[in-house]
């Protein structure tokens, strides 16, 4: 076997040019492949960091009402039967395998607006966190300090700012100590809080806005959990946000959760359940759509591949014809038929090995070329890759059989006779 | 008897007609016999080659090599056969022209499965054994024909068989290097090698110990050389 494979190795260098122009064919199609299946790879990768990673891997768990998130606007909208997550909840969601930490939270849509000087600013949303929500949703303070343990023992009427919101208020003047009204309620600045990686989506399309601004907003503003009656009266249920150990547990730690949270609500007929935001969900069917066009494509170059094969059955086939000599010889010298069937199979596998090796640079080559210049994200498959180079040997087997077998099927006397 | 061939008889159809190659060919050869098989050109001797070196099938009769009925048996068995029984040695040294005298050599030895180890150090010795110990790394293109034709019965003979089938060894051989082949094929003889030569030149089958005449398919024995 391996002196065959040596031997091939041998053939195909002493035919250079004839073996390079047998090869092309396979070189192309292998090349075409691994170059749609890299931008495949690129793109998937790329909707699936823009949409669900960044590296964060948090999943919110909140409240949905038939399908729809369910944002609680006043106090009226409160749902019966839904209590604040205890902190035996909390623990037990924390022990998930899938989680590595959680965090919950009150969260409302500020209706009214709030004023520093002449500045203005409306369509706030207001969370009342817990010591745990900065570091879960991959918030840092960027100015001042986060919230301490006096804060929520004291009730403290302290306020954490979002980036945008606090440069909406002060422009350039330092927030910190600064007074706001909030609902009539005098609150201090303490701290800026942004996102630790700034997340810019790409906005390529109407569903991508959808997917990104449904909730846009003009700023977000904390407070300590344990002050949020005083400005709204009432505990209130909470959403949740689990920050999953890696992004493939995503799925299963928002499930889990909601499956607890959904154990705690007493009201059993409550239409107003916790769900997870199936962002995996969404990138998949993303994804899906870019396959499936993405895949008619791979068919195509594997029409190429075909040819390719042909090609290399006619190339061959005369070479079968040219070694008849060789091959009468062989015969005669006690070769069985076998022996010359596995030597001519030998060398058309290897012949298309070499192509698809070749194709699968070439074709790293073209994926590099197509990000340079149309820009599309490209990711270089490993399975794609191997399994281009087994794709080609056995095209090399299969289109090699026929010129084998008439090689091995050859009358040993005719052969030697014919010079 | 190493070779024994009773009544063989071959026929080629050429579309609807049947041309006897071999007529009631009968020949007997003892281990270690020389014999050359004289006759001119469509005389049979090439058909009668091919029967005996296993290559092809008689029409009717029987042929046994070294004790084994060679009718009846399927081309697997054929081809083991050649590969442990026969050399063979061609008008046109039939070498691959890509590969070292060496790597010709060795061909057989692959086919009976031998280690690369042994098979190098085998050929080599069969190499030396021809006078081309210093030519192992050599291309058929880089050899003189008689180099060749040494290249080719050091192949033939690597793999130890009983017998030597040459056919027309010396056809494509200036005088000298004829001669010198004929040394090395009396030599093989003494060793015990039987061979069987097909020539049409009367002073090499003279070195033959029995020269076996064939014309239109049919044989006779002329007898014996004097030793």
């Amino acid at each position: 076997m391996l002196e065959n494979i040596r031997l091939a190795f041998q053939g195909i260098w002493s035919h250079k040019m004839r073996s390079v122009l047998t090869m092309l064919g396979i070189i192309i199609g292998i090349a075409a492949i691994i170059a749609i299946s890299s931008t495949i790879t690129g793109t998937n990768e790329k909707i699936k960091s823009q949409l669900v990673g960044s590296g964060k891997n948090t999943m919110e768990v909140q409240l949905y009402e038939g399908g729809y998130p369910y944002t609680i606007y006043d106090s009226s909208m409160i749902p019966n039967g839904i209590p604040v997550v205890s902190d035996s909840t909390l623990s037990s969601i924390k022990d998930l395998k899938e989680v590595e930490s959680v965090t919950a939270y009150c969260s409302r849509y500020l209706s009214e607006s709030i004023n520093y000087g002449s500045v203005t600013i409306s369509d706030l949303y207001m969370y009342g966190v817990d010591d745990n929500y900065f570091e879960t949703c991959g918030y840092v303070i960027r100015t001042g300090r986060d919230f301490l343990q006096e804060d929520y023992d004291q009730f403290r009427k302290v306020l954490i700012l979002d980036e945008d919101a606090g440069r909406t208020l002060f422009n350039e003047e330092n927030p910190l100590g600064q007074v706001l009204e909030i609902r009539g309620v005098p609150f201090t600045v303490v701290g800026i809080a942004a996102e630790a990686q700034k997340y810019q989506p790409e906005i390529e399309s109407v569903e991508d806005y959808n997917i990104y601004y449904e909730n846009s907003t003009n700023g977000l503003m904390f407070i300590p959990k344990a002050s949020w009656p005083i400005l709204f009266n009432y505990d209130e249920p909470e959403n949740v946000v689990v920050k999953a150990v890696s992004t493939d547990d995503m799925t299963r730690a928002g499930k889990k959760t909601a499956d607890i949270l959904n154990k705690t609500i007493t009201d059993t007929k409550s239409e107003i359940t916790y769900a997870a935001a199936d962002l995996q969900g969404q990138v998949k069917s993303l994804q899906e759509m870019q396959n499936t066009t993405n895949i008619q494509l791979i068919w195509i170059a594997g029409i190429s591949l075909l040819v390719g094969g042909i090609g290399v059955m006619n190339i061959m086939l005369v070479s079968v014809t040219e070694r008849t000599s060789e091959i009468g010889l062989k015969k005669a010298l006690g070769a069985r038929r076998g022996t010359i069937l596995a030597q001519f199979l030998t060398e058309a596998a290897v012949l298309t090995s070499l192509g698809g090796v070749l194709g699968v640079f070439a074709g790293i080559g073209a994926a590099q070329v197509i990000h340079r210049i149309l820009g599309i994200a490209v990711g270089i498959s490993i399975p794609a890759t191997v399994i281009a180079v087994v794709m080609s040997t056995a095209i090399g087997l299969l289109f090699g059989l026929l010129p084998s077998v008439k090689a091995s099927d050859m009358d040993p006397i005719e052969a030697l006779r014919r010079e | 008897m190493i070779l024994r061939l009773d009544h063989i008889y071959k026929d080629y159809v050429q579309g609807r007609l049947v041309v006897p190659a071999l007529i009631d060919v009968s020949l007997h050869v003892e281990e270690g016999e020389y014999v050359a098989i004289m006759g001119p050109s469509g005389s049979g001797k090439s058909t009668l080659m091919n029967i005996v070196g296993c290559l092809d099938r008689a029409t009717s009769g029987t042929y046994e090599l070294a004790g084994k009925n060679v009718t009846g048996l399927s081309d697997k068995e054929l081809a083991a056969l050649r590969l442990n029984n026969l050399g063979f040695v061609f008008q046109n040294f039939q070498l691959l022209p890509r590969q070292s005298a060496l790597e010709n050599v060795c061909l057989p030895l692959i086919y009976a499965g031998v280690r690369r180890k042994e098979r190098v150090g085998r050929a080599k010795e069969a190499l030396e054994r021809v006078g081309l110990g210093d030519r192992i790394s050599f291309n058929p293109t880089q050899l003189s024909g008689g180099q060749k034709q040494r290249v080719a019965i050091a192949r033939a003979m690597v793999n130890r068989p009983k017998i030597l089938l040459a056919d027309e060894p010396t056809g494509a051989l200036d005088s000298k290097s004829s001669a010198q082949l004929m040394d090395l094929f009396s030599e093989l003889n003494s060793e015990g090698v039987t061979i069987l030569m097909i020539t049409h030149a009367p002073d090499i089958a003279e070195r033959a110990q029995r020269i076996v005449d064939i014309f239109d398919g049919r044989i006779s024995e002329r007898g014996r050389n004097a030793e």
